[in-house]
């Protein structure tokens, strides 16, 4: 393919992309989240799940979960621009330790009458799925599982009368007995 | 309640701040001041131990800085109001974080109460500033600033260095606490930068250096970071292995140009045969340089037959553009210095005679030549007599940004590290005449040139004045080709000879400008003119512009084309039009 004269190199990579968690402990001080999201758009990586929080009070420490997505050489790349920041502590890639679980929680408001009513209670039974709320002609559902199992679940309920979703984004962890 | 009114360490936050400067042993800062930063003028008022110089634009205190930083190891301080001062700083933060310069840059800011309601002359100095620093802290109470100052030294300082940002409201400059001087529980316990190289990848590169039979050692500005050992560690490594040496822009000084096993520097306007040596090589060692698209070219063409070994303090430098095969985090000198002993007691010089007489045939092309003009000052023979006449000096060169910058590289010869201070990575026009004026306040009797362009010598040229004022007798050397030459080149050879907006018109008379400022002005026009001039220019103890009128469509070569790989170099013998076109032809694979 012809294209123009640059002083660059434009060249296009189509190398395959993966999906990786990363966990990163960091100080929970002003802007950090800042900084790490300045980090993702400045450089272009994508973020497809976000989410943070302070996990021990006393050490000012917060964790930040994040789902990305790139080639094996950009994924590095994130973890080693995380992890050379001030604030960061630690950086581990969940998704190459193997032993990881993720979690996600989401709230889906459903709303109809009949039996609509009772199929959506008979897949939130089925999906382990608890009536948070409930109206004559309304349910607030909370599922929890993996990003999967959530999104199959709000697929289940858009053609009942789906009204709205709220997901709180993965958090993981590592099985077994050590920390991060 | 305890009295603390005779404690010494009871303080105001202006007041802090110049005692922790003092306690950083920084003896000079470079600022202008403002309505966010008068407590801290008044502070420096009534003392004697830092010297503040003042500019003439904040962006000037900031390449300031980064000259005085890059020539002398120690950390640039920089010291601006809030608002435009602070958004002025923005272009010298990016150029130190880009070639890693060592900066802490204090900003006022509007008091506390009034952040976040577009005060006058507010801005959100640590949000512009994120992108562009190292770190960078707000500081709301004046019990933090002295644990964020020493933090700041420490981070700028340590590691990768880079420039950092700390803000200090005003109503804080004003505020009394307690200060502490620096001790190690001021730095977050999450930042700690790896200073040691491990021991088994030291070993498995000292396997691959001893079986070499065509290596090439490729050296970049973190050498020159690391510290003058660094440099004579490289040496000592290039003595004890026979290797030949390259080296970037950024790196130029840590091998002597004299050096029997010096190949020039590498790169888009590099020689021929250190960039054939890096495409040919069997076995690279990269010490304190990170790969970037200037050196690499096409990287999926870049030196496809080696094993690569790459030597670098900051892990995300590695395998960000290409991939590796023996990575060493670490700092260049302490890895160096491991590197060194293990080779010694370990392995024996390699043969690689046949190594250099394949490199002889490379540089017999004798790829910097150019042809000699008794009518016209070529560029190149500007450089070459600007050398000749500072043997001897204890000289300091900054340059600009354009084709002089690249000549500039090609035909002056560094000896030594940190004497060289060019814009490299952000490649800022107007970076080199502050620069200077940071050199020789750290080296007040050096001799200390400005090799500039006609186009970018205008974009900081106020600073002449302060050159005067503080009696820092910098030299401005342009080679006036009267075109923004880089630009005019690129048009030539990318887009069909059309020189749009590339052409300086209405440029200033040089000479009556020099004399405006209080300085010397010198000219030059006929090559028979040159050695004389610059004689005078160099025995002159002022501030000097020298206008040296160059040939105005002189191109800057050998050159890769970009996108294309080492061994595709365009030389200047056969850089004709013809060639020229060819190799940049329109349509076929040329980007
Ligand atoms: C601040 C800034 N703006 C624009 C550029 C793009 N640029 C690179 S070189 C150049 C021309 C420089 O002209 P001059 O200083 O006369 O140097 P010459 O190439 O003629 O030696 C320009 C505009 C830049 N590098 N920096
Ligand atoms: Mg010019």
């Amino acid at each position: 393919m012809n294209q123009p004269a640059s002083a660059y190199f434009l060249e296009e990579r189509h190398d395959p992309t993966e999906s990786h968690t990363l966990s990163v402990l960091v100080q929970n001080e002003p802007g950090v989240l800042a900084r790490v999201i300045g980090l993702f758009s400045g450089r272009g990586y994508n973020i497809e799940s976000l989410t943070v929080s302070e996990t021990e009070s006393q050490k000012h420490l917060s964790r930040i979960t994040i789902v990305t997505t790139g080639t094996p050489m950009v994924i590095e790349q994130i973890k080693h621009q995380l992890d050379r920041m001030v604030p960061v502590y630690r950086v581990v890639d969940m998704t190459l330790t193997g032993r990881s679980i993720e979690r996600e929680l989401a709230m889906v408001k459903v709303r109809g009458g009949g039996d609509n009513r009772v199929e959506a209670l008979r897949l939130a039974d089925a999906f382990r799925a608890r009536v948070i709320d409930a109206t004559t002609e309304s349910f607030v559902f909370e599922i929890t599982g993996n990003s999967a199992k959530v999104s199959q679940f709000i697929d289940l309920m858009r053609p009942i009368g789906l009204v709205e979703v709220s997901r709180t984004g993965v958090a993981a962890i590592g099985r077994g007995p050590e920390g991060m | 309640m305890t009295d603390k009114s005779h404690d010494p360490n009871q303080m105001t936050g202006a007041a802090m701040i110049v005692r922790a400067l003092i306690d950083h042993g920084v003896q000079h800062l470079f600022g202008y001041p403002g309505g966010a930063v008068l407590p801290i003028y008044d502070e420096i008022f009534q003392q004697s131990e830092v010297e503040h110089i003042l500019v003439r634009h904040e962006q000037g205190a900031g390449h300031a800085a980064e000259g005085y930083a890059r020539s002398t190891g120690k950390p640039g301080v920089v010291l601006v109001t809030s608002g435009p001062g602070a958004t002025n700083m923005v272009t010298p933060l990016t150029d130190a974080l880009m070639d890693s310069i060592p900066l802490v840059c204090i900003t006022g800011q509007v008091p506390t109460h009034l952040i976040g309601n577009d005060a006058f002359q507010e801005c959100d100095t640590v949000g512009i500033t994120r992108p562009c620093t190292k770190h960078n802290w707000l500081v709301r109470d004046v019990n933090d600033l002295a644990k964020v100052l020493h933090e700041a030294f420490y981070v700028a300082t340590t590691g990768r260095p880079g420039p950092v940002v700390v803000d200090v409201p005003k109503d804080v400059q004003f505020a009394t606490g307690t200060y502490h001087p620096p001790r190690k529980s001021d730095v977050h316990v999450s930042y700690t930068p790896r200073v040691k190289g491990d021991a088994s990848q030291i070993r498995k590169a000292v396997a691959l250096l001893a079986g070499a039979k065509r290596p090439v050692i490729y050296s970049g500005g973190g050498v020159i970071n690391s510290g003058r050992e660094a440099s004579k560690l490289l040496r000592e490594l290039v003595e004890v292995t026979g290797f030949p040496i390259t080296s970037t822009l950024m790196g130029l000084g840590a091998y002597p140009a004299t050096g029997k096993n010096w190949l020039g520097m590498l790169g888009m306007h590099g020689t021929y045969e250190s960039n054939m040596a890096m495409h040919d090589c069997d076995v690279m060692l990269c010490v304190g340089a990170r790969f970037d698209d200037r050196i690499t070219g096409r990287t999926d063409a870049f030196s496809p037959g080696s094993k690569k070994i790459h030597i670098d303090i900051d892990p995300s430098s590695i395998n960000k553009n290409i991939h590796v095969d023996v990575p060493i985090i670490g700092d260049c000198g302490n890895v160096l210095g491991d590197l060194l002993q293990v080779f010694k007691a370990e392995a024996k010089k390699p043969d690689i005679k046949a190594w250099w007489q394949e490199i002889a045939v490379w540089r017999a092309r004798n790829s910097l030549a150019y042809r000699k003009n008794s009518e016209v000052i070529l560029p190149q023979y500007a450089i070459e007599r600007l050398f000749e006449a500072t043997r001897g000096h204890d000289t300091y060169i900054t340059t600009e940004v354009g084709q002089h910058q690249m000549w500039a590289a090609q035909f002056f010869g560094f000896e030594e590290p940190h004497r060289w201070m060019t814009s490299g990575g952000l490649g800022t026009m107007g970076y080199g005449l502050p620069a200077a004026l940071g050199v020789q306040v750290a080296h007040r009797d050096s001799l200390v040139i400005d090799i500039a362009g006609d186009a970018s010598v205008q974009m900081t040229m106020q600073e002449m004045s302060t050159a005067v004022q503080f009696e820092l007798p910098i030299k401005i050397f342009i080679l006036n080709n009267q075109y923004m030459g880089m630009v005019r080149q690129w048009q030539q050879l990318l887009h069909g000879n059309r020189l749009s907006h590339s052409y300086s018109e209405a440029l200033p008379d040089f000479v009556k400008l020099a004399d405006a400022f209080g300085c010397v002005g010198l000219q030059a026009i006929k090559p028979g003119d040159l050695d004389g001039a610059l004689k005078e220019m160099i025995s002159i103890k002022r501030p000097v512009l020298f206008d040296c009128r160059v040939a105005a469509l002189e191109n800057c070569f050998p050159m890769i084309p970009s996108g294309k790989a080492h061994n595709e170099m365009l030389l200047p013998a056969e850089a004709t039009d013809e060639a020229t076109a060819a190799a940049f032809a329109g349509g076929k694979a040329l980007v």
